[in-house]
């Protein structure tokens, strides 16, 4: 972090405090006077959206458990009799928790593609972005978790789908297979740890989190003109600037989310969540939570069970190496007129690849799977790297500032 | 809204005429007809008198064979269902016996309900259940609406269509009761099965359990087959989801309230804005 502010407090006990543990003059410094870039749009916002909804989610939960049991004979009545009927606003709490989880993901998807559209990533915050693509995968795991603890039917025969793709792996698949459910099945053990590992990752995410937000704090923020701030004309301080932005767009993402919380509590969900898990009995269709049906798509577009599984992790751990696979020195998509079509086609073949997630993997929508997952590597291996070379960007200001206020205006000023 | 609903509906079903897409994306059924509950819609509520009239058909019928273990007789009395006088509700406990016990010399004994009891199931255990229903146990109904759903639509319209008429859950019940057929020429029988359009695979083990004139309703509304089908999926509605009153109620002032914030959130930012050139 840029050091120490050096505001002076006027409050004795706080600069007694602050010349003891300078926890003052940092919050100061990191969240007052943080230089933030002037040029932010609304799709910046996301990030004090995705803080706001992981501690939704952190209160929430903490609340739910104090009334849940994880024990496979008590768990579903724990959550549909006594949190959803007799605990005071009990069904308030688990619609906010439950829906919390899709609006979580909804944000961080934006958070991400918008990542991509203004080249977040590159050079210096590759580490921002890197734990950025942890977050996410720890975001997977803990809503996976949490999505099998009401121990339905969609709870219990996800789990069984999703646990027995490690089974896919030679020799030390059912191994790990039977370490992960601690049985010879999915049973109690299972739904126990699952409980403790949902407990335990929400606060290794909050802790991501604080990285994430001390490396962004390094760097400073990237921009939609993706120039590195040169001077203080080219920023503004976060308070009240951005905390009053921030402050109403998270307004404004809590009453959609309250919208479906309200009326529509169950809309995200699956229906057949409301019968009890039965081991003897095998829905139909079993379909993971919306946010996973891209990467479900990818699964089971392969014909190999291990192919799948190997392609559907590869999805996300490309990610990692996004900040060397883009050769293109300019950041943002604003400026890079090739890359920013590649960039809506993959936005595009993602959604596809959700319609497929939710559909049987058989005739067209297999075909359709398949092509749209091929086209993901084509173009985070193939399409960004060659984009460097070929793509002939667009003039660029010189700085913040010249994109804001104009060239004339600034050369007036200067 | 309505008339969306229906552009919508309409718009769906034309385009899977047009590409044949089956309506079916899983065993083939027919569409639970649409009806409008009172419950339906922002500011829906239920109809105290159809939930009691539902009721009644739960308890005279239903009961039977099918358990409902998250109701409590209190919940009969409890603001935002059906309401019964808490003296009505104590009364309809008392004309169940309840399993109770062990008592001072460890024996178990049964007594009349009370209102902090669950509504007791029909059978001891689920084997009891099975045996007595040709091996199929029938569901707890307890959450039943929100279990089922009453329509399939092809893919590009159904998140849509969903969104503004619900998973069609109390469609699905009401026309499932009321929708026993013949079998169609040319169908194979199925031996110990009922055929029923609207259940998935249109084969169910269920029998009709309702035929009309199976209650007598104290306000006089006349029992017919399609009144008591619709009257006990309300009910069920309603034992599905007992805090829908209290939820959209709060909704509307939590909406209202960050409505307010919002626009104030903007005033503000818009006056820091306009301080500086962005």
């Amino acid at each position: 972090m840029s050091g120490h502010s050096t505001y002076e407090f006027k409050n004795p006990v706080a600069r007694w405090l602050d010349s003891r543990l300078p926890i003052l003059s940092v919050v100061r410094a990191q969240l007052v006077d943080f230089p933030t870039p002037r040029n932010l749009n609304y799709w910046w916002t996301f990030g004090g959206i995705l803080a706001t909804m992981l501690a939704i989610q952190i209160i929430t939960g903490i609340v739910l458990v104090m009334h849940y049991t994880p024990h496979v004979d008590l768990a579903f009545t724990s959550v549909e009799e006594t949190i959803m009927r007799d605990v005071n606003y009990g069904w308030l709490i688990r619609w906010m928790h439950a829906n919390g989880a899709s609006f979580f993901f909804i944000a961080v998807y934006i958070h991400i593609f918008r990542g991509l559209y203004y080249g977040s990533y590159k050079s210096p915050r590759e580490v921002l972005w890197m734990i950025g693509v942890i977050i996410f995968i720890a975001m997977m795991a803990t809503a996976f978790m949490g999505y099998v603890l009401p121990w339905g039917q969609m709870s219990y025969w996800g789990a069984v789908v999703i646990t027995n793709l490690f089974s896919a792996f030679p020799v030390i698949g059912d191994p790990i297979v039977k370490w992960l459910w601690g049985g010879f099945s999915v049973g109690n053990p299972t739904l126990q740890r699952f409980f403790s590992l949902h407990y335990l990752l929400p606060f290794v995410l909050a802790a991501l989190v604080f990285l994430h937000i001390w490396a962004l704090h390094v760097t400073g923020n990237n921009n939609p003109d993706g120039i590195e701030v040169k001077s203080e004309k080219d920023t503004v301080p976060f308070h009240p600037y951005y905390t009053m932005k921030d402050l109403f767009a998270i307004v404004v993402y809590l009453m959609v989310y309250a919208a479906f919380v309200f009326y529509s509590p169950w809309y995200l969900g699956h229906s057949i969540n409301f019968a009890p898990a039965n081991p003897m009995s095998t829905p139909a269709h079993i379909v993971p939570e919306w946010y996973f049906l891209p990467f479900y798509a990818m699964l089971r577009a392969i014909p190999s069970k291990l192919g799948g599984v190997v392609v559907m992790f590869a999805s996300i751990i490309i990610l990692f190496f996004l900040p060397w696979l883009d050769k293109s020195k300019v950041k943002s998509a604003k400026y890079r007129p090739l890359y920013r079509q590649f960039f809506w086609l993959l936005v595009i073949v993602c959604i596809i690849l959700g319609i497929c997630g939710s559909q049987p993997p058989e005739g067209a929508w297999l075909r359709v799977a398949q092509l749209a997952t091929a086209w993901y590597f084509i173009h985070f291996l193939i399409i960004l790297p060659l984009l460097g070379f070929l793509e002939k960007p667009k003039p660029m200001p010189s700085s913040i500032a010249e994109a804001v206020l104009g060239k004339d205006e600034e050369a007036a000023k200067a | 809204m309505k008339a969306i609903i229906r552009l919508f509906t309409a718009l769906g079903l034309s385009l899977a005429v047009i590409t044949g897409q089956a309506m079916a994306s899983g065993s083939e059924r027919k569409n639970a007809e649409d009806y409008d509950f009172s419950f339906e819609g922002p500011f829906g509520k239920f109809d105290r008198a159809q939930l009691q009239r539902g009721w009644l058909v739960y308890k005279e019928v239903c009961h039977n064979c099918h358990s409902l273990k998250y109701i409590r007789f209190r919940n009969l009395a409890e603001p935002g269902g059906p309401e019964f006088t808490e003296k009505q509700a104590k009364a309809i406990a008392a004309e169940f016996e309840v399993e109770d016990g062990p008592n001072d010399e460890g024996e178990m004994f049964t007594r009349p309900g009370r209102l902090s009891d669950a509504v007791p199931s029909p059978y001891p255990n689920e084997e009891a259940a099975k045996a007595a229903n040709n091996g199929a146990v029938p569901p707890d109904l307890s959450l039943i609406v929100k279990a089922r759903e009453g329509w399939d639509y092809p893919w590009y319209i159904s998140p849509i269509i969903k969104l503004f008429k619900g998973n069609g859950g109390a469609e699905y019940v009401r026309s499932l009761i009321a929708g026993y057929q013949d079998p169609p020429a040319g169908e194979e029988v199925k031996e110990g099965l009922n055929y029923n359009p609207y259940f998935p695979g249109h084969w169910l083990a269920m029998p009709p359990p309702l035929a009309g004139e199976d209650v007598e309703y104290a306000d006089g509304t006349k029992p017919t087959l399609i009144q008591e089908a619709t009257d006990v999926a309300a009910f069920l509605a309603w034992a599905s989801m007992p805090k829908m009153e209290e939820r959209k109620r709060i909704g509307l002032m939590a909406l209202l309230y960050m409505g307010v914030f919002a626009l104030l959130m903007l005033m503000v930012k818009q006056a820091i804005w306009s301080r500086i050139k962005h």
